[in-house]
């Protein structure tokens, strides 16, 4: 056998890892940029009274977060206040991310777990449940809401907009749930029968604890979905006292002619902030996926 | 303790029988392995003891109670998974004081009978560790805590030493017997692996697709297998099974390049065969190789030393090659034509349809 040239083979080594470096800069860097700009610009608009070429500060100031703490008047609308607002985004995204990961730890327990009739066929329609934008169900939803005497109910309406937002993320949720059902082999679940635990008892002390990554993920995306929800609670919502967040910063754009960009960043910041602190909670224990103690597949 | 019995016992999953028409009776304090080969359905038989899963067919005892009904949690029963699942989330405390919690014991006892089945099992000093950082052979013997901390009246085992290393396997081996005689609790051992069967059995329970093959101590599978599935199953190496034909007339079973002569005393237990067709069984170490006055002429094809025996692979023709075990250091070169004597008293006949003994 003719001897190898080792050295062409290393340059050639070489130059595939080069070039795998390369391909990851360009995909995970390169698109960070712009979004890392956007946040820098965001930051430095909110705490400045004056912004050059577009990102670059000039004077510090805490007058952009006026809104904290006195009325905002936009043309002819006064804000009261942001606090109610606040109160109103939090209740919609606690509420929503509450009843998904109810009814979604439920139903993907019961999907991963127990042989029914119809089973195949209801995730593939709970997938396909998943596939309508909430936009397309507007109508029907308002239909809805008027005949169930939702709309224009103030907090009832709020209510009726938290229901119809779990509903709408309650399909990825159990499929996600019931992805980590599966994860967990019956040899766990029948070693608690056999240590004398009834089923319930079994899911609740053992099954429930090795799933909380899974709780803590949809109960994640539904948090951030209710609170990042716009169009239902622009539609539904008459009565501006039951507004969340998103409609009040909407409206600094959109209710008079000139804009406050400081005020806006500003706003958007502080909208962001919720969402930033429960995902720095949860993440902990998404990251928390136990390793071990189970072995051999079966 | 209890006297396990199974009577009459199926399990269907849709059409695939797992367990066929199973009888048994386990004696109290008894150790008794359910061994066959991935499939046979052995495992199914334990869920069912252990009450997970129900009998489609059949009723199941403890002492004389009929437990077939009886929710798993209300049998105590402790049983050794195959994957030991250990509890993920809890430290090895938690995990072997778990059933203790579950019967609401008095905190107190629970630590006593943690501390002691720690003990026991030499695990006392891993109590605060999650399972994740203990070794194969730790978790196994948490998970044997776990399952004796309760003082079952039933002890089962699914394959418990099926993922340890080979010397730690040896080692658990003597372990398990001398825990199980020591605490006198009725043991059922799943394994597919022989060894492990005949060194620690009472009494074993040969299985092979759903079906009972043999029932009986080591010694008797082993001298009288009772149909070619359990000769060819236990035994390493295992059985040699010679496809042979009956001559009635002479008295002879006519092999591949042989003629073995029997006893005019075997003819009436021959009578009984299906066809002329029969199947000469022997043990590689009952062969005799390099013998005057042999049965048989092979050819040397492979030799395997293992240190304190020999084993040697001899073609008898074209088709047909046996394994025989010789003593250390014999020397025979590779191609040679030797000498075999297979020794009357150690031989066995199978009917060549049904696979049942004859003799």
């Amino acid at each position: 056998m003719a001897r190898r040239d080792y050295s062409r083979i290393r340059r050639r080594v070489w130059l595939e890892r080069a070039l795998k470096v390369l391909v990851v800069i360009a995909v995970a860097v390169v698109p960070a940029v712009p979004i890392w700009l956007m946040y820098a610009g965001l930051v430095a608009q909110a705490f400045s009274s004056r912004v050059t070429l577009g990102i670059v500060p000039v004077g510090f100031t805490l007058r952009n977060w006026r809104f904290l703490w006195s009325e905002i008047s936009m043309g002819l609308k006064r804000y009261p206040s942001i606090w109610p607002m606040f109160a109103n985004s939090l209740y919609l995204a606690l509420g929503t991310a509450l009843i998904v990961s109810l009814v979604a730890g439920m139903a993907g327990y019961a999907l991963s777990r127990m042989e029914f009739p119809g089973r195949s066929k209801m995730m593939q329609f709970i997938l396909a449940l998943h596939a309508f934008p909430s936009v397309v169900l507007l109508i029907a939803l308002f239909i809805l809401l008027n005949k169930l005497g939702l709309y224009g109910k103030g907090f009832l309406t709020l209510t009726g907009v938290m229901v119809i937002e779990a509903a709408l993320q309650i399909p990825m949720g159990a499929w996600i749930m019931k992805g980590f059902f599966d994860s967990i082999p019956w040899d766990v679940e029948w070693a608690a029968l056999v240590d004398g635990c009834s089923r319930f008892t079994a899911w609740r002390k053992v099954i429930l604890p090795l799933v909380l990554p899974g709780f803590a993920a949809v109960a994640l995306f539904a948090f951030l979905a209710g609170w990042a929800e716009f169009i239902l609670v622009f539609t539904f919502i008459t009565d501006q006292q039951w507004y969340p967040i998103s409609v009040y910063i909407y409206n600094l754009i959109g209710e008079f002619k000139y804009v406050d960009w400081g005020l806006l960043a500003a706003a958007s910041l502080f909208y962001a902030i919720p969402t930033i602190v429960f995902f720095a909670l949860s993440q902990k224990l998404l990251l928390r996926i136990y390793v071990g103690g189970v072995k051999g597949v079966r | 303790m209890v006297r396990v019995k199974l009577d009459r016992v199926s399990k269907y999953f849709g059409r695939v029988r797992a367990v066929d028409n199973v009888s048994l009776e386990v004696m109290d304090g008894e150790f008794v392995t359910l061994l066959g080969p991935s499939g046979c359905g052995k495992t199914t038989m334990l869920l069912m003891i252990a009450g997970i899963y129900k009998p489609t067919k059949g009723r199941i005892y403890f002492d004389d109670e009929d437990v077939t009904d009886i929710p798993p949690k209300d049998r105590n029963v402790g049983m050794v998974f195959q994957s030991y699942a250990l509890y993920p989330h809890m430290t090895v405390y938690e995990n072997i004081a778990f059933p203790l919690r579950i019967k609401k014991l008095p905190k107190s006892e629970i630590d006593r009978k943690v501390r002691e089945a720690a003990k026991l099992l030499k695990i006392d000093h891993l109590l605060d560790r999650k399972p994740g950082q203990l070794s194969g052979g730790q978790q196994q013997r948490v998970a044997l805590a776990r399952a004796l901390v309760k003082e079952p009246d039933v002890l089962l085992l699914d394959e418990p030493l099926s993922n340890l290393d080979a010397l730690l396997r040896v080692y658990m081996r003597a372990e398990l017997k001398r825990l199980q005689k020591e605490l006198k609790i009725t043991t059922i051992y799943v394994t597919h692996d022989q060894v492990e069967a005949m060194s620690m059995s009472d009494r074993i329970v040969v299985m092979n697709e759903g079906k009972v093959q043999q029932i009986g101590t080591p010694d008797e599978v082993y001298r009288n297998p009772s149909n070619i599935f359990v000769a060819s199953f236990i035994g390493t190496p295992p059985m040699n099974l010679i496809r042979c034909t009956y001559d009635e007339s002479r008295n002879v079973l006519k092999c591949p390049n042989f003629e073995y002569e029997l006893p005019s005393a075997w003819r009436e237990a021959l009578s009984s065969r299906t066809s002329d067709e029969l199947v000469l069984g022997v043990r590689p170490e009952d062969i005799e190789i390099g013998v005057e006055s042999p049965n048989a002429k092979a050819r040397v094809l492979v030799v395997e030393p293992l240190g304190k025996d020999v084993v040697v692979t001899l073609a008898l023709d074209e088709e047909t090659s046996i394994k025989a075990v010789a003593r250390a250091g014999t020397q025979l070169p590779t191609g040679e034509v030797t000498g075999l004597r297979i020794p009357l008293e150690k031989v066995h006949v199978f009917d060549g349809k049904s696979g049942r003994a004859l003799i």
